[in-house]
């Protein structure tokens, strides 16, 4: 096929796995921009850059716009809309030239996928922009199988894991079999699923700070329910139901560890302790 | 009824603190999904059967008026009469005129939402008129003097020790010593007390679950029978309804069933479905010789137009309250109000106003397992954020909350001012928490340490790092 | 009052009409709306809706609510079956039944008092004759008439429902189609019950209890001939 059909300059028209395959044959790398999420950014780096490690080993080029900070969901979620769009903006104008758009969150990708155009629904001269934004945009696990058709990590990782399902991603995303198809081939990891695997952990954003004894109630459920499942490791995709988790297993004196599922896909789960635990040697 | 909303954090405060309360929440958790569950395994169309029942309610709402217009004319062909009431006074005034014009001495009810939203009981009551319900469950609330804590299972929260209490302080004439420690005991109790009630009533008041514009009929689905003899008993008949819950057919009817019992409580159909059109006829030897519908308004003609016009489609099956990882929590009583969990959070703000509210739509992860199985597929979460959106631009919300959104905004919008200002913060609360990996207190962050440890962040940004691994690189 | 001089009516109509974005409907749009009612079709029937064996079906479906079914060859096996359902149950031998010569012509034991008319207090088993079974959910469908008081479905301990196997239909929208041949469109018998197993309750710690107000035991008994 000639390379030089114009219709590779526009991506939105063109079917994701499609796209793939032409770029392939056209031996053209994939840009993706990672949106780092500031949860990622300010708490966990090790997250970003296994992200940045999956993507590359499956052949995509990364950038890293400098300009994003945040997507806007704690004032979306809020209620205060026109705060949510001036940071919304600044993420539209980042990530507009690049090929896709890759966060290591569900609930972020899914708030630019599905509720950015929510947001502007009353300003129809930005209705393509972000129509464009939210179809490029996906949650890493997703992104990694969906799209780019990846085969389950190999390796070695020993121990008894569970999974908790992040709500945004596995309800307005989708993002179920993902994570875990991919954790499949893993050595020794055994997955083990608790009953409130899809139940909310009681994170919620600022609901977790707002409203602390709901909060503290819905995660104790889920940390009892990991607790009886044996597992060592509580794996997810959302950096603040793995904070919330955490907290609270720590809280409450439970030998768990709780990771970023990136981490233990990119085999660099030695770069970092678990969230909440430290590496200094007492 | 007096709204409690405006206290839901204490409210909720209590709630959890309430031992037998979450003794009863527990062991209501996981009965009716797992059974809801396994009744939709069964019915492979059930979520084609979802597109129609909501497809049937929005064609309805779309000619709202040529449908209730058309279910009047058919109840009044029929031999009844319709009474339309713009708000709860005037429903309680009309119901009360017809229990004084039947010379009402006793008055069996069916439970009823409406007639919860209306706060019937208490009207009569003032009245002087003694509304017995028949429902077990409200029954039983009444005697303790409560509200209902969930729209179909009204004394969920209660233990069966709760309940004997209940039944041994009011039912005086029985003997104290009588075993009461099964719930078949108190339910053979109070199935004699009732009975007595249905034989003796003069009017029976039931709620619907629809109205049937083709033929004018009350469409009432109970499992213990209750509302067949509460309507059928007596001499006239009080049916209390809003204004959405017309269908145009019997087919329709038969859709919106299909849904109805499996996302309540997980039945394939409830035992007894009643289909009611008009008063007793010439020859019949039973039912009731007068039959009044009151179609009520209460707020819901200002909702159809706006953005909460979906919600007009709820069939009041419950699926979100017993989904809801927040009702799971704290219970119906919390909300303060008539309609608790999610459908109540968006309800509720609807027609008593945001104002003293408007924690309801705040107090949710928006996890979106509501909308999941919504059966008429009502966007849930997305009305919860339109009403924080709506209480945020008329100023409500904690002042510190809006104050820290505004900064918040202020710096994230300015990405080199994000960036110095959260590098400085995360390079000084890694420090600080690099030996333990995690803070058990930190001052500010109270919301999160009061009850869970707080990862101390790595030290260094994502992005601060990325620039220097990428300056390396170059 | 008459409708037109009610204004409260005027208000909500003029209120749902004003959020629809239109003045009050010409006669042709009320007609072309209500087309909806005069013409009545089925949406989506399932296909348990839909079953060959309508029989099996529908006596699984009413077992599995704590019906009990028997399946008799004719009405002339009716007063001996009914005669021992009573005695299974520990009932005394009296019956309140449905006005019906069918019923009224066959041979009643003598130690079986039948009665007719409405149930009244102390009546400990009833008697009815279904219009059409719905194989779907298990469900008898009773139409209240003079000779068929709707008390009797609801007042005694035991309701024993007559069957004929010719009426069970497989969907509700059958069931509807068949009332209409027999009583036009839009035209309902003042009560029309469907009964899908006897009356329970949950309302205590979710405990199943039968017989909460309703009859604690639902007998269907089917009858090959029509």
């Amino acid at each position: 096929m000639p390379c030089a059909s114009d219709t590779c300059r526009h991506r939105p028209l063109i079917q994701p796995g499609v796209q793939v395959i032409l770029n392939r044959m056209h031996d053209e790398q994939l840009t993706v921009g990672l949106f780092v999420t500031c949860l990622v950014d300010l708490m966990r780096p090790s997250v970003g850059f296994a992200a940045v490690k999956l993507l590359e080993n499956a052949g995509c080029r990364v950038v890293v716009p400098a300009q994003q900070t945040c997507c806007g969901q704690p004032a979306f979620n809020s209620g205060a809309s026109v705060e949510a769009k001036t940071v919304a903006r600044q993420v539209i104008e980042a990530f507009r030239d690049v090929d896709y758009v890759v966060a290591p969150s569900g609930s972020c990708a899914g708030m630019i996928k599905t509720h950015y155009p929510e947001l502007f629904a009353d300003e129809p001269a930005r209705a393509a922009a972000v129509a464009a934004l939210a179809a490029k945009t996906y949650e890493l696990t997703s992104f990694l199988v969906d799209v780019l058709r990846q085969k389950p990590a190999a390796g070695t990782y020993p121990v008894a894991a569970t999974y908790h399902d992040s709500c945004s991603g596995l309800r307005e995303l989708g993002v179920k079999a993902q994570p875990r198809y991919l954790l499949s081939k893993l050595e020794g990891l055994s997955l083990t699923e608790i009953p409130s695997a899809e139940t909310c952990c009681g994170f919620g954003g600022l609901f977790c700070v707002k409203y602390t004894d709901i909060s503290a109630k819905m995660v104790d459920a889920k940390v009892d329910d990991i607790a009886a499942s044996g597992a060592k490791l509580v794996l997810g995709g959302d950096m603040g139901c793995l904070m919330n988790i955490a907290g609270r297993l720590q809280r409450r004196g439970l030998a768990v560890e709780v990771r970023h599922v990136a981490e233990v896909l990119a085999g660099s789960a030695d770069d970092a302790p678990a969230i909440g635990e430290s590496d200094v040697r007492p | 009824m007096q709204s409690k909303a405006h206290t839901f954090t204490a409210n909720a405060r209590a709630a959890l603190a309430d031992e037998p309360l979450q003794a009863a929440l527990a062991r209501f958790q996981g009965g009716f999904p797992v059974k809801r569950r396994a009744a939709i395994d069964r019915l492979p169309e059930f979520d084609a059967l979802r597109d129609a029942g909501k497809a049937i309610k929005d064609a309805t709402l779309a000619n709202l008026d040529i449908y209730l217009e058309q279910f009047e004319a058919k109840v009044i062909a029929a031999g009844g009469h319709v009474h339309w009431c713009e708000d709860a006074d005037a429903a309680r005034q009309t119901v009360i005129d017809l229990c004084r014009e039947a010379g009402a001495k006793t008055i069996t009810k069916a439970k009823s939402m409406i007639g919860e939203e209306i706060a019937i009981n208490e009207a009569l009551a003032a009245a002087g008129f003694t509304p017995i319900e028949t429902d077990l469950g409200e029954y039983i609330i009444q005697l303790r003097d409560e509200a209902p804590s969930h729209i179909i299972v009204p004394a969920v929260h209660l233990s069966k020790e709760q309940v004997a209490e209940s039944f041994r302080a009011h039912h005086r004439d029985l003997p104290a010593e009588r075993p009461l420690s099964e719930p078949q005991a108190m339910l053979d109790e109070a199935r004699a007390i009732l009975r007595q009630a249905f034989l003796t009533a003069d009017v029976g008041i039931t709620g619907a679950n629809m109205l049937i514009a083709e033929t004018g009929s009350t469409v009432l689905v109970t499992n213990e029978g209750n509302a067949d003899l509460t309507q059928t008993l007596p001499r006239m008949q009080i049916v209390i309804a809003s204004i959405e819950k017309v269908v145009p057919t019997l087919e329709d009817a038969a859709t919106v069933l299909r849904l109805l019992a499996r996302s309540a409580t997980g039945q394939e159909l409830s035992v007894y479905t009643t289909f009611t059109t008009g008063p007793k006829r010439g020859d019949d030897l039973d039912g009731p010789a007068a039959f009044h519908v009151i179609l009520l308004d209460n707020g819901r003609s200002r909702m159809l137009g706006g953005p909460f016009a979906e919600m007009l489609r709820c069939i009041r099956c419950g699926a979100c309250l017993n989904h809801c990882p927040v009702y799971s929590a704290v219970g119906g009583h919390a909300y303060g109000w008539v309609y608790p969990g999610p459908m109540g959070s968006v309800l509720t703000p609807n027609l008593i106003g945001l104002a003293g509210t408007s924690d309801l739509p705040n107090a949710s992860t928006l996890c979106g397992r509501c909308e999941e199985v919504c059966p008429m597929r009502i966007p849930l979460p997305r009305m919860l954020r339109q009403l924080r959106q709506d209480a945020f631009a008329s100023g409500g919300g904690p002042k510190p909350m809006r104050a820290g959104l505004a900064a918040w905004a202020f710096v994230a919008g300015r990405p080199w001012l994000y960036r110095l200002a959260t590098g400085l913060g995360v390079r000084i609360l890694g420090l600080l928490g690099r030996r333990h990996g995690r803070f058990r207190r930190l001052p500010g962050a109270s919301g999160w340490t009061a009850v869970r440890d707080l990862p101390a962040p790595a030290g260094r940004t994502f992005q601060a790092l990325w620039t220097e691994r990428n300056g390396a690189r170059r | 009052m008459t409708a037109a001089a009610d204004p409260a009516r005027a208000a909500m109509l003029a209120r749902i009409q004003n959020a629809l974005g239109r003045g009050a409907p010409s006669e042709e749009q009320r007609r072309r709306v209500l087309q909806r009612c005069a013409a009545p079709s089925a949406n989506l029937i399932p296909a348990r809706g839909r079953e060959n064996d309508r029989i099996a079906q529908f006596i699984a479906e009413a077992e599995r609510v704590n019906a009990t079914t028997e399946r008799l060859a004719g009405w002339s096996a009716v007063p001996a079956a009914v005669a021992e359902t009573l005695a299974a149950a520990g009932l005394p031998p009296r019956l309140r039944m449905v006005d019906d010569a069918r019923l009224a012509s066959l041979a009643w034991p003598a130690g079986l008092a039948v009665a007719t008319g409405k149930s009244v207090d102390g009546d400990r088993a009833s008697l009815a004759i279904a219009f059409a079974g719905i194989a779907e959910t298990g469900t008898v469908m009773l139409l209240s008439s003079p000779s068929s008081p709707a008390t009797l479905n609801f007042l005694p301990e035991m309701h024993i429902v007559i069957l004929p196997e010719a009426v069970i239909v497989g969907a509700y929208e059958d069931a509807w189609a068949n009332l209409r041949a027999a009583l036009g469109v839009g035209v309902m018998p003042r009560v029309v019950n469907w009964i899908t197993g006897p009356s329970r309750t949950a309302d205590i710690e979710q405990t199943l209890l039968l017989g909460a107000h309703g009859p604690r035991l639902l007998h269907i008994l089917l009858l090959a001939e029509a």
